[in-house]
């Protein structure tokens, strides 16, 4: 039982289902996710995490099931993807930065040209969320000339800046030097810590732990285990996710 | 002689005809980009459509002038399709629709091609952050083409300019006409007025499409910064 439990229900997941031509990707996930919940969803490669993400802000259409944002349906055909992508922050695996833009520009794109704020009042917003994740002094720097995790966590403000409801990272440290995973998890950490409602996909066992409320472990399309972080590394119940857990075991 | 045939070029009005030659040239080249680039950029965007109609027709026209040398094409407009509607185009005017078709048939590869050597997240990163297909477009993909494609575009644009001097096949006067005009009407008692007035009009297209290049570079290395 935790915390977030009490709170109001931000996101509902029943029955998604999501083929690739004919191939089965999603296969009846129900998930709910409480404001202020870290999820964590864990699962070998290719079992449909990063798909479930994008699933979540329209990136990959469904076939069957629901999604419910703050009680809006994400199902609906004649959904607009606009607003509430502006409430689904997402951070890829890849840090797309736009590389033609400053630090500064990448992150007040979204909220000066979509959420039409006025610039004085983003800016500020901005430069206060670049001193929280320490890269203040790179405002004008150009992507080329940032380190990965520099650049993973300008992705992270500029998703942050949009004021979303719940944040989205998919493997955000998977194409990062080990060196640098530290830096992201930090900030991701600090957010857990603020109460961000967030689904985290990753591999990094020792982070999960530390970040999960629950731990979603999903398994060929099916939802196996979401359980505590604790039950899940000491004790976990199914035998594919002690297999899962096993390669990281050395 | 050497030293005495530089006077030809400005013999009488000789100079003063070579620049009105010049400026044919120049107009034919500048509307033709101008006109190109606006075509090649729209046709290269909706390219990446994913309708095969579509891919197909544009890269039909693509081919279909790549395949056929601009000369056949300045014949098959000013001497077929005339008569064969019975209509008269005037030489520049059927120029101006050759080398603009032609341009644009080019610039829609080289912009296609920028928009596909972009990474693919950078559509997906926008889309996530609300912004349309549209405003993805304009504000991060085509910003970054147009760095990507300066180059070939300018290549493209200086191929023009050069590429004008086969209007005199169709009967307008370039700036390569009224050089020649002037080398035969001269030749008798300026033996080197070929060289002369070639080697003019050589430094014309010089100081034509060197600023091109020039200018490429320098906005080429401004965005480096």
């Amino acid at each position: 039982m935790t915390i977030a439990e009490n709170q109001p229900v931000l996101l509902e997941i029943k029955e998604l289902h999501k083929e690739y031509d004919g191939a089965t990707v999603l296969d009846g996930i129900d998930l709910t996710v409480h404001k202020g919940e870290v999820v964590v969803v864990l699962g070998p490669s290719g079992c449909g995490k990063s798909t479930l993400l994008r699933c979540l802000n329209g990136l990959e259409n469904v076939q069957g099931g629901s999604i419910h944002l703050a009680g809006q349906n994400l199902t609906d055909k004649t959904v607009d993807w606009k607003p509430v992508r502006q409430q689904v922050g997402m951070v890829f695996q890849n840090y797309d930065l736009f590389s033609h833009m400053t630090v500064l520009e990448n992150v007040l794109l979204g909220p000066v040209k979509v959420q039409r704020r006025a610039k004085k009042e983003a800016l500020e917003q901005a430069e206060q969320l670049l001193k929280r994740v320490g890269l203040y002094d790179r405002k004008d720097a150009y992507p080329r000339q940032l380190s990965g995790g520099q650049k993973q966590r300008i992705a992270i403000v500029r998703a942050l800046c949009m004021n979303p409801q719940i944040m989205l990272f998919d493997e955000v440290t998977a194409a990062l030097d080990p060196e640098m995973v530290r830096e992201v998890l930090d900030v991701i950490l600090g957010l857990a810590a603020q109460g961000m409602t967030m689904i985290i996909v990753t591999h990094e066992m020792g982070f999960a732990k530390a970040v999960a409320d629950r731990i979603v472990f999903i398994d060929a399309g099916k939802i196996c285990e979401v359980v505590t972080p604790d039950e899940f590394f000491t004790n976990p119940k199914t035998e594919r996710a002690k297999q899962f857990l096993n390669i990281f075991q050395y | 002689m050497l030293n005495s045939g530089i006077s030809v070029l400005v013999e009488g009005i000789n100079l003063q005809r070579l620049m009105l030659g010049l400026a044919v040239t120049v107009r034919i080249a500048l509307i033709s980009i101008i006109l190109g680039s606006l075509l090649g950029v729209f046709i290269g965007l909706i390219r990446s459509s994913k309708s095969k109609v579509i891919g197909f027709i544009c890269r039909f026209y693509l081919e279909v002038f790549r395949i056929i040398p601009v000369l056949v094409w300045l014949f098959i407009i000013y001497f077929g399709v005339t008569n064969l509607l019975n209509i008269h185009l005037d030489g520049e005017v059927v120029a101006l629709i050759v080398f603009s078709l032609w341009g644009a048939a080019e610039m829609s590869d080289i912009v296609r091609g920028a928009l596909e050597s972009l990474p693919k997240h950078q559509m997906e990163s926008g889309l996530a952050l609300g912004l349309s297909f549209w405003e993805v477009y304009r504000y991060i993909l085509i910003p970054q083409a147009v760095r990507r494609m300066l180059p070939g575009a300018i290549n493209l644009s200086t191929r023009m300019v050069k590429t004008t001097s086969l209007v005199v096949m169709i009967g307008v006067i370039d700036v390569v006409k009224v050089g020649q005009q002037i080398i035969e009407r001269s030749v008798l008692k300026t033996p080197t007025a070929s060289f002369w007035i070639y080697g003019l009009i050589f430094v014309l297209y010089f100081i034509v499409c060197y600023p091109l290049s020039k200018w490429s570079k320098n906005l080429e290395a401004k965005w480096e910064n």
